[in-house]
């Protein structure tokens, strides 16, 4: 069984429907015991990071869903569920324009860095529309190789392996991941996806980079569009709920590795 | 690269899509469900559900209509007409809605787009504008409410600027004295607005072949066009819509 975790900030329905389509079992639940049972967790995305990270603490629902990922259960975060993922994040947060900031919001810091703002500006000057909202396409990493030039989180504390994750009320950060593969495999999230499909995508604020990046796409930034960590773990960016077949196809890939695992 | 988006407007009464649609090899023609994955399939990027009846003894049947599509379609879509406050919005959003659009009431009270964008986000809420050119005027058009039947001496461009101050995420901008006609969209309106304000413009009215998608798009500098008939009666599809735009370079999703 699938559980899409309800953190109680809107309609579950879409992702839901979604993975139900994708032949998958789910149960949409903000039980942290049911949670824990679970073959596999989706973490959706709705609302802001600060205000599901507390909802999720309150619940009990964090320490459950990052148990999960360090045991190894299949797991995807969609948008803002994808920004969970990372240590801090600053939406929501008293001064969401600093990603340095000590009042950034505490994510489950399976993934290093800040959840930082989209930039309204790109490096030669031009003016983009943020939020970033519609249909843009993800192009796809084969290892960790031409990544740079992402967004980085500017804070000097960002990536390091102290600090962040202890402010998230956890003794240590997840142990690092191998960079994807050797170059060749791409992740099996994009089973049957080519490189360059397009995806829905709504959001204002972007993840920063590292060697878990398997998909970016760029607006006023190049950014993060799929992370991975370990071998079933995942982070979109986009909706696949929202993004027709492409969409659709991701989600049956899913379901096909919490079946395989 | 963020795509140029093509979405069909559907206008629904009582929970059924009104004006005459004439597709062949749907069982029912009249189910605004049914017609929005019949886009899906051809390609379109959203669709948007405009409820010409809006009073509210069917809100709830739209609300209805909300769910299903929250249940039923994997791409994003829209609920316009007769919002009159948050509370009507909060109904759609948590029905499962992504957008809903706003147009006599946030005239009235342009509070109403503050308040529903601060509760949302700005990605929610469409400003819809209907205008009409004002005769005489050279580069002028006025605002109209209440299904264009009642003017209201507002400038188009202003309020549109107006509307993306207060936090609306997208002006639905309808060309009143275009609307029907088939000529294309008024470009210069478009034009108009689209470089007044940094959020996106929908272009709708009066789309009447096929080289005028491009051409809002083009001259008219939208961000998403719009259409209703031509795709309602099996003139054109989505498709043919879409592969002639990129024919002229646009970046569109096929």
């Amino acid at each position: 069984m699938i559980a899409i975790v309800d953190y109680h900030k809107g309609n579950l329905k879409s992702v839901e429907r979604g993975l139900a389509a994708a032949g998958g079992d789910v149960l949409v639940t903000d039980d942290a015991a049911a949670i824990a049972h679970a073959d596999a967790v989706v973490l959706p995305g709705v609302g802001a990071f600060a205000d599901a990270a507390a909802t999720m603490q309150a619940l009990g629902q964090a320490g459950v869903v990052r148990e999960r990922i360090a045991a190894g259960v299949p797991f995807l975060g969609i948008c803002l569920g994808m920004h969970l993922m990372f240590e801090e994040g600053v939406e929501g947060a008293p001064q969401e324009d600093d990603e340095a900031s000590t009042h950034n919001a505490c994510g489950l810091a399976v993934l290093p860095g800040v959840v930082a703002k989209m930039p309204k500006v790109d490096q030669k000057g031009l003016s983009y529309k943020v939020p970033h909202v519609g249909w843009n396409t993800v192009q796809l990493q084969s290892g960790s190789e031409g990544i740079g030039g992402l967004h980085q989180a500017s804070s000097a504390r960002a990536g390091q392996s102290c600090g962040l994750s202890e402010r998230a009320g956890l003794s240590e950060r997840l142990e690092a991941v191998e960079p994807l593969a050797d170059g060749q495999k791409s992740s099996p999230l994009f089973d049957g996806i080519p490189s360059g499909t397009y995806f829905y995508f709504t959001h204002g604020f972007v993840a920063p980079s590292g060697p878990f990046v398997v998909g970016e796409t760029t607006h006023s930034v190049t950014f993060p569009s799929a992370v991975q960590y370990g071998d079933v773990a995942f982070g979109v960016q986009f909706h696949p709920e929202k993004s027709s077949d492409a969409g659709a196809r991701l989600l049956r890939n899913f379901v096909s590795i919490v079946k395989g695992a | 690269m963020l795509a140029k988006r093509v979405i069909p407007c559907m206008d629904v009464k009582d929970g059924r899509v009104v004006k005459g649609v004439n597709f062949v090899n749907l069982r029912d023609a009249g189910d605004p469900i049914e017609l929005a994955q019949r886009y899906d399939e051809e390609r379109a990027d959203e669709v948007i559900f405009l409820d010409i009846t809006a009073t509210s003894d069917d809100r709830a049947t739209t609300v209805d209509l909300a769910s299903r599509a929250s249940e039923q379609l994997h791409l994003p879509y829209c609920v316009g007409g007769g919002f009159r406050s948050v509370a009507d919005i909060r109904a759609m959003i948590a029905a499962g809605a992504d957008k809903v659009s706003v147009n006599s009431a946030a005239v009235a009270d342009p509070s109403l787009i503050t308040s529903a964008a601060a509760a949302f986000g700005s990605q929610a809420i469409l400003c819809a504008i209907d205008a009409k050119h004002v005769a005489g005027a050279g580069d002028k058009w006025e605002v109209y409410v209440h299904g264009g039947r009642k003017a209201t001496g507002i400038d188009a461009v202003e309020w549109a600027q107006e509307a993306a101050r207060r936090g609306a995420g997208e002006i639905l901008l309808t060309s009143m004295d275009r609307d029907g006609s088939r000529d294309g969209f008024d470009c210069a309106l478009t034009r108009a607005v689209a470089r007044a304000v940094d959020i996106p413009v929908i272009a709708s009215g009066g789309v009447g072949k096929l080289e005028h998608f491009a051409q809002g798009v083009i001259e008219g500098e939208a961000d998403a066009v719009l259409a209703a008939s031509v795709f309602h009666f099996g003139e054109l599809t989505v498709r043919q819509v879409k592969e002639h735009m990129r024919a002229q370079g646009i970046p569109v999703r096929l």
